[in-house]
């Protein structure tokens, strides 16, 4: 049965908060800094990432190994910025980090790995997180802590065998320590996602799988708290949130906009339309 | 060799809390010992090698020890990409049996015989590569498995071969063993290779011509100081593995041969799998022989390299040994 019957409204436009933009803000700087990065993919991400770090994940970022952490893995790795800028603002890591992204002696790159403070697995290519976090739920049950598992997916990494294979896994281990939450902007690399590989009926696949499924705005930040807060939703499922994202998210330019899934060479004009396009958003 | 390796696991499990099994779609009754008493550490999760190597890996970072059991060439070519970058790039301690390595499984035809699984896991950087030569040799491994640091690969032949080693060759990781010395040709071997080696080098001797072995049970990393110290004293050198020429334990060697420049010429051989499929099926020996992986084309190859040492005529290839 589904638990949110309302389809979402994807013509609502959510306006953003101070925060919000904020963060976005710390993108386009960064950016600005490095004039590369996968643009689109990380505008979608930032309410989902915000609000898990402000509200829901337990975490120290003095001690990022804590054992009694949440752990949360971004499998698709390629949103990146919005997590570095997150973590950054958390104090995993000092500022200046984030002006030599991708750098040659930077400690952040373009796809996020361990050795940056607070990232739980080394992900770029994508399928990978899933698994490990059934790895990792596994454990906690095992040592029976308190501690749980979040997986980022995007909707293009949906297409690999292995986010499936892990789909029935997790749910056979009955694990309600972990919940996927699914970034669908509904656009891959090549183009809208129901062209390159539809997942629809998307829901239904997941729950079909074994997850309890909830689908909300995944830009609505009071109704990504309530979502986050609920989790487990049942005692013996995963749990599986389908958030509805704008790719590009936050500027009329990049929004919906596939030159901007990543983009390299931005220039000094195209940083000024960015900001200027967030600020009057 | 494949009972001797899970009934290790069996055991560490018993003394090391840290040991998980993770399987996939074994054979009823796989570990059942295992299974009963430890039930939270074994897994069996059905035919998914990526999602399999993934969930180790998750078990990894949280300092746990999964050895991870299925056919090697589903644990190395259908998960590959998750082989290296959950579990080399993270450099964690999961160790993957994979069964059959090399041609164990002729009847059922090349789909199933890992002939590339050594030259595919030497390529990933932090992994480790080793290919027991029977079941006391497999034993000694698996001890030595629980507290290596990085994730490991171990090649578990067919049960019932015959045992070559034992425990006057202490087993060691990262450790070549010099058999036999030898002063005239040097006979190279990894895994099962060991038996039919030892057998050429007794009858190459009772030849007169003093022929070494050298074992090889870790490929990777390789014993750079024994083996080249070895190659150093002879004038012919013959590797002998059961698996493709390129890239396993033959090309290994003949990398760090030429790298060290020795001051004299060496005369050099891969016995192997000539770079083809098998066309056929019958059974793991006879696919080693047609492929010349035998007692006779070891002796063969060493004699034809021999009589030309000296000579500037050129060397004229046994049938057997392929031309690639």
């Amino acid at each position: 049965m589904r638990n949110f019957p309302t389809p979402v409204d994807k013509t609502k436009t959510i306006k953003l908060d101070e925060r919000s933009k904020y963060l976005r803000h710390r993108i386009i700087a960064t950016l600005q800094a490095t004039r590369r990065g996968h643009v689109g993919a990380a505008l979608s991400l930032v309410e989902i990432l915000r609000v898990l770090y402000d509200e829901i994940l337990r975490y120290d970022p003095t001690n990022p190994q804590w054992p009694d952490r949440d752990r949360c893995i971004l499998s698709k790795g390629h949103g990146c910025l919005a997590l570095y800028v997150v973590l950054q603002d958390k104090g995993f890591f000092p500022e200046q980090e984030l002006w030599r992204f991708c750098e040659e002696d930077g400690l952040l790159g373009g796809h996020p790995e361990v050795k940056v403070p607070g990232v739980e697995a080394s992900t770029g290519s994508l399928g990978h997180g899933l698994p490990i976090g059934i790895g990792l739920a596994l454990h906690a049950r095992h040592e029976q802590a308190n501690h749980r598992v979040f997986v980022i997916v995007g909707d293009g990494e949906c297409n690999e065998g292995s986010v499936w294979e892990a789909a029935l896994c997790a749910a056979k281990h009955r694990l309600s320590n972990l919940t996927v939450l699914i970034d669908y902007n509904q656009y891959q690399s090549y183009g809208p996602t129901r062209d390159v590989q539809n997942l629809e009926p998307f829901a239904r696949k997941w729950e079909a799988f074994g997850f309890v499924v909830r689908e909300i705005d995944g830009h609505d930040v009071k109704a990504l708290q309530a979502a986050f807060s609920a989790v487990p939703l049942e005692v013996n499922k995963p749990t599986a949130i389908i958030c509805h994202t704008l790719k590009g998210k936050g500027m009329s330019c990049t929004e919906g906009n596939m030159k901007w899934h990543h983009k390299s060479g931005i220039s000094d004009e195209e940083i000024q339309q960015l900001q200027e396009a967030l600020e009057v958003y | 060799m494949r009972k001797a390796c899970l009934d290790m696991v069996y055991e560490l499990a018993r003394k090391d809390k840290r040991v998980f099994f993770i399987g996939s779609d074994l054979g009823i009754g796989t570990l059942q010992k295992f299974k009963d008493e430890m039930p939270e550490r074994f897994f069996m999760e059905g035919i998914s090698e990526a999602n399999m190597v993934g969930m180790a890996a998750g078990l990894a970072m949280e300092g746990k020890i999964p050895y991870v059991n299925t056919i090697a060439t589903f644990l190395t070519r259908r998960c590959f990409e998750q082989v290296v970058i959950d579990l080399g790039l993270h450099n964690l301690n999961v160790r993957l049996l994979g069964n059959g390595g090399g041609l164990v499984y002729a009847p059922l035809g090349p789909t199933h015989e890992a002939i590339d699984d050594i030259a595919i896991m030497r390529t990933i950087p932090h992994m480790t590569v080793i290919a027991p030569a029977d079941a006391d040799e497999m034993r000694r491994v698996m001890l030595q498995s629980l507290d290596h640091k990085g994730p490991i690969y171990v090649r578990v032949a067919k049960g019932g071969d015959p045992i070559v080693t034992n425990d006057r060759i202490p087993f060691e990781i990262g450790k070549a063993f010099e058999i036999r010395p030898g002063r005239d040709a040097l006979i190279v071997t990894t895994g099962i290779t060991l038996k039919i080696g030892l057998e050429a080098a007794t009858r190459l001797r009772s030849e007169g011509i003093n022929t070494g072995v050298l074992h090889v049970p870790t490929i990777k990393p390789l014993d750079y100081r024994t083996i080249v110290g070895c190659a150093a004293e002879v004038s012919v050198i013959v590797t002998v593995e059961e698996h493709n020429i390129l890239g396993g334990l033959g090309g290994a060697v003949a990398e760090i041969v030429s790298e060290a420049n020795l001051p004299t010429v060496k005369r050099f051989k891969r016995i192997g799998i000539p770079d083809i499929f098998a066309d056929k099926y019958g059974s793991q020996a006879s696919l080693m022989r047609d492929f010349g992986i035998t007692t006779e084309n070891i002796i063969a190859t060493i004699k034809n390299l021999l009589r030309f040492q000296d000579s500037s005529e050129k060397l004229i290839e046994p049938e057997l040994v392929k031309e690639i």
